[in-house]
């Protein structure tokens, strides 16, 4: 019962205002209104579009360097294939070429030693020829020797015999 | 209610918190300019000041989180209220909008912080001029935008209406827009906030009571004061819509003046 007779008992209406509170509350508001809109507004507001600005910037440069990624892209796939083909161009060129050369050695080749052997055969049968003679002509003269050395000697026994052999060798061997 | 009046009648001398509690005494002599609620109201204004002006000082393209927390309350009112309610033109109320949005959070809030535990608004002065300003702001708006006829002639006469029914509308619209807007619009938050101190007061010097008396009483204690803590996060909510609320309907109010039709 108190509690609802404080209220009947009116000391204080809240709700009617106080002179000093309603100046203050002018005053303070206005206060904060003029700090507010003349330091903080304007501040929010630039750092709003700069970052808007730095966004949009961003985004215009990062379109461009795309573009000249993509054209990038295109020159250096053109110059690409126009390399391979070149290479293949040379490839085949080369391959022409060397068999060309190999074809080339191979005749060459072949005619040295063609003519390297004919030389060889040549020389051979020089020498042959020169043996042939020079033999002829000893074989004579040896047979001569030996016969005349065969009679000139008596001939009874083997040992002898043998002997006068030996010694023709040894001659022959000397004179050599 | 009932349960203070029980416990009144109890003989335990149990004061319960009254409108008396809302009216401070000056903290130097007799000067009425030193009352807490006066205090407050001044040291928000530089609190705010101060925060918001180191906040926005750099204005960096990225910011500090100093910078970031200010931002995010002024990109709060300034798109989520004032942009989308207002429409192209908003630009111009956004430093009337953030004022007023900071200033009464800000009020609010004291009634919940530590030490000071005083809702600013919870005297009825303040919610008044704040109701003023928007009375004035939003009429002003709609006079400069239509012209003072056109824009009476709008408020007075609904265009598309029966001719007879004006006799009904015209003193409801006449009332609406002089007179029930800004007194519900300062009674709102002055009530919300009123009746929020004393619901605390009623719980916390409860249970503050009920220590002192027999041990059954003392059992009961703890949960009074957990109803306070409780209800003091349910304060912190209501206090930040109220902020909120009112400034919502301030700039609906300039964007109702500031179109063509109401």
């Amino acid at each position: 019962m108190r509690f609802v007779n404080l209220a009947e008992a009116g000391k204080l209406n809240p709700l009617i205002p106080h002179t000093a509170e309603l100046i203050v509350g002018f005053v303070a508001f206005s206060l904060l209104f003029i700090v507010l809109r003349s330091k903080v507004v304007p501040m929010f507001e630039k750092a709003f579009k700069e970052r808007t600005n730095a966004i949009q910037g961003g985004m215009e440069r990062a379109e461009q360097a795309q573009l000249e990624a993509q054209r990038a892209l295109v020159q250096y796939n053109e110059q690409l294939s126009k390399a391979r083909e070149e290479a293949q161009t040379l490839r085949e060129e080369a391959r022409v070429q060397g068999s060309a050369i190999i074809e080339e050695l191979r005749t060459k080749a072949q005619e040295e030693a063609a003519r390297i052997t004919a030389t060889a055969q040549a020389s051979i049968e020089a020498e042959r020829q020169q043996a042939i003679t020079s033999l002829r002509g000893e074989v004579g003269a040896l047979a001569v020797e030996l016969a005349s050395k065969i009679v000139g000697e008596a001939l009874d026994d083997q040992a002898r015999q043998s002997r006068v052999v030996d010694r023709f060798l040894d001659d022959l061997e000397k004179s050599k | 209610m009932r349960s203070l009046v029980r416990l009144s009648a109890e003989g335990e001398g149990f004061v319960p918190p009254s409108s008396n509690d809302f009216n401070l005494p000056p903290i130097f002599g007799d000067n009425a300019f030193t009352t807490k609620p006066i205090v407050m109201v001044f040291f928000s204004v530089i609190l705010i000041s101060i925060f918001f002006i180191a906040a926005s000082r750099k204005a960096a393209v990225v910011p500090s989180k100093l910078q970031f927390a200010g931002e995010s309350i002024y990109a709060f009112v300034r798109n989520d209220l004032a942009r989308d309610v207002i429409g192209h033109e908003f630009m111009r109320f956004v430093p009337y909008l953030f004022t007023l949005f900071t200033f009464i959070l800000t009020n609010n809030l004291f009634g919940i912080v530590p030490l000071l535990q005083f809702p600013t608004m919870s005297r009825v002065s303040f919610p008044y001029v704040l109701a003023v300003f928007t009375f004035v702001v939003f009429h002003y708006v709609g006079i400069r935008k239509q012209g003072l006829g056109k824009y009476l002639k709008d408020i007075m006469f609904m265009p598309g209406v029966p001719k007879p029914v004006y006799i009904l509308l015209t003193p409801i619209e006449l009332a609406t827009f002089f007179l029930v807007r800004p007194l519900t619009l300062s009674l709102r938050l002055f009530a919300n906030m009123f009746a929020g101190h004393l619901l605390l007061l009623v719980f916390i010097m409860g249970g503050d009571h009920l220590l002192k008396g027999v041990i059954g009483l003392k059992l009961v204690s703890p949960f009074a004061f957990a109803f306070g803590i409780g209800l003091t996060f349910f304060e912190f909510m209501v206090q930040c819509l109220q902020a909120y609320i009112f400034t919502l309907l301030t700039a609906l109010y300039i964007a109702g003046a500031l179109a063509d039709e109401h």
